[in-house]
């Protein structure tokens, strides 16, 4: 089943190279030490070109999603939403290893099952905006709030940098091993490159 | 039970904000390492007066006996001295002649009192114990290594950085670290983004200060940040402020000298602060946050901990599913059965 057009396929494996890079360097930034393999110059330079070009990768799918059809996978419906992520969540935990039959299995109406839509959209609707207007905030400190509540504006905008960081860097572990849960341990990472889903019973 | 909430929230923000102002006011007396000096405790103001007449502006007048009139003419800046700073400086309860000539309250002041020897600090102050705190007997075997030293014979001295007039001892434990940025950096730029004065004591060589730091990655956040001597002075624990500047060719360059771990800032610009508030909320190099923000050195030991301890909680689980799996891959296969990993 082609479910992965062009586009989406260049623009994530952008990211995810994207994300690598800014993860090596960010960590290299934050625990800087005279020691670290990346030297602190080298890790600011291409984080900031990676960032750079993350915006303007996020940009584009921004307006993919909103010209094409693949912005209907990230609309979350309320109707059945807890029960659905907990029927995912259940499967993912026992079902799988009971030999279940998979509660949502892959159509192309529906991409994602309930589980990785909501934290498709937590990560790409909220933690990109956040992690993207916070670094524009580091990068560009003249526009930062000096102090909010007594405290340093910049201090609490890096802390929120670092945490949706780490929280993103969380998420691609996560979606890397989710991704060895298809067919083959191989099948979703191939598909991802040809284009094609592959499912369960082909 | 709403309009307490809503009382409550008022007051709340009323008080962060006013706490924030408190903040931001200079406190003339919580900034200053010293007492302020008073300017209604000058006996010998009548007496300055009379060097102020002429010194104190850049246009002074006096009569001319011999043609018989009133000359107004410009006073060198080199000669002007500001009255107020003068009256809040370190000096302030001095008379001009404790450290000029008795001779200049002749006028015309006699040619010879051009050739006058001044003091150098060290000349009152050092073997004081009075100012033992500042070390001046070190201070002079620093600048004696100093690269400025080498221009002693050209004329630099103790008041091509430090104006005896107007010199305040501001900032030096000062907990508004700007001020104390401002301050260091102002000195240095009064030479070194000063053509006229530069080529007073250089040997023609380029002083373009902006230019020689083009390599330094936000130029203008680093100069408003921390002070030149962070970079181009050697530190010495001993004194408040080190004064063994080296030469260009030898100032520190490396990035990660001050944004990691053991950042030397911390031994250096925030060493009194560091003193009284390492490590508060677990924060590393705390003093650093309060006052500015250097990415790899504040770094919170709690935060560090937490997100360790969620990224090993991610693999083990991660390492758990893939346990299991493994496991019903085979069970599977010694039924026979060909079934993928998942």
């Amino acid at each position: 089943m082609y479910l992965y057009p062009k586009w989406i396929r260049l623009w994530h494996i952008l990211n995810a190279i994207l994300f690598i890079i800014l993860i090596a360097t960010g960590i290299s930034m934050q625990y800087a030490d005279k020691e670290r393999v990346i030297g602190f110059a080298t890790a600011v330079k291409w984080h900031n070109i990676a960032a750079l070009v993350l915006t303007a990768s996020y940009v584009f799918f921004i307006l993919g999603n909103a010209m094409t059809s693949n912005g209907k996978y990230y609309k979350i419906s309320r109707k059945n939403l807890f029960k659905d992520i907990k029927t995912q969540f259940r499967y993912y935990a026992f079902g799988m290893f009971r030999g279940e039959k998979h509660p949502f299995p892959v159509t192309p109406e529906r991409k994602f099952n309930p589980l990785q839509k909501i934290t498709y959209v937590l990560a790409m609707y909220a933690g990109m905006p956040l992690i993207i207007i916070s670094g524009i905030g580091l990068m560009f400190p003249e526009i930062t709030v000096r102090r909010f509540f007594g405290v340093s504006g910049y201090i609490l905008t890096d802390i929120l940098h670092i945490t949706v960081g780490f929280l993103l860097s969380l998420f691609m572990i996560i979606h890397i091993y989710t991704c060895t849960l298809g067919a083959r341990p191989g099948s979703l990472f191939m598909g991802m490159i040809s284009g094609y889903h592959v499912g369960e019973n082909e | 039970m709403r309009s307490i909430i809503t009382v409550f929230l008022i007051t709340s923000i009323a008080l962060a904000g006013m706490a924030e102002i408190r903040n931001t006011l200079p406190d003339s007396r919580s900034n200053l390492g010293f007492q302020q000096p008073d300017d209604t405790l000058n006996p010998f103001q009548k007496a300055n007066e009379k060097c102020f007449l002429c010194h104190g502006q850049k246009v002074y007048e006096y009569s001319n006996e011999n043609l018989g009139k009133t000359i107004k003419a410009s006073m060198s800046s080199e000669r002007v001295i500001d009255r107020t700073l003068f009256y809040q400086s370190n000096h302030h309860s001095f008379m001009c002649t404790d450290c000029h000539s008795d001779q200049y309250n002749i006028f015309p002041h006699p040619g010879e009192l051009r050739m006058e020897q001044k003091f150098n600090c060290i000349d009152c102050h050092g073997g004081d114990p009075a100012y033992e705190e500042f070390r001046f007997e070190l201070i002079e075997e620093e600048y004696a290594r100093s690269t400025h030293y080498r221009l002693e014979e050209s004329g630099f001295s103790c008041w091509s950085c430090h104006d005896p007039h107007t010199y305040k001892t501001v900032t030096r434990k000062g907990s508004d670290i700007s001020q104390t940025v401002l301050f260091s950096n102002g000195i240095c730029i009064d030479c070194h983004g000063n053509n006229d004065r530069f080529a007073i004591l250089s040997d023609g060589r380029e002083n373009n200060i902006i230019r020689q730091h083009e390599w330094l990655p936000r130029q203008a956040a680093h100069m408003k940040s921390v002070r030149c001597l962070e970079c181009h002075a050697e530190k010495n624990d001993s004194l408040l402020v080190s004064h063994f500047v080296k030469p260009a060719e030898n100032a520190v360059k490396g990035c990660n000298e001050c944004h990691s771990k053991n950042s030397m800032l911390m031994a250096s610009l925030y060493r009194y602060q560091a003193a009284e508030d390492r490590k508060s909320l677990g924060f590393l190099n705390s003093a650093i946050l309060n006052q500015s923000y250097v990415i790899g050195a504040t770094r919170n030991e709690f935060l560090n901990i937490l997100s360790l301890l969620i990224f090993g909680a991610v693999l083990l689980v991660i390492a758990i599913h893939i346990f299991f799996r493994i496991k019903k891959s085979a069970t599977k296969h010694k039924g026979g059965e060909n079934v993928p990993l998942s």
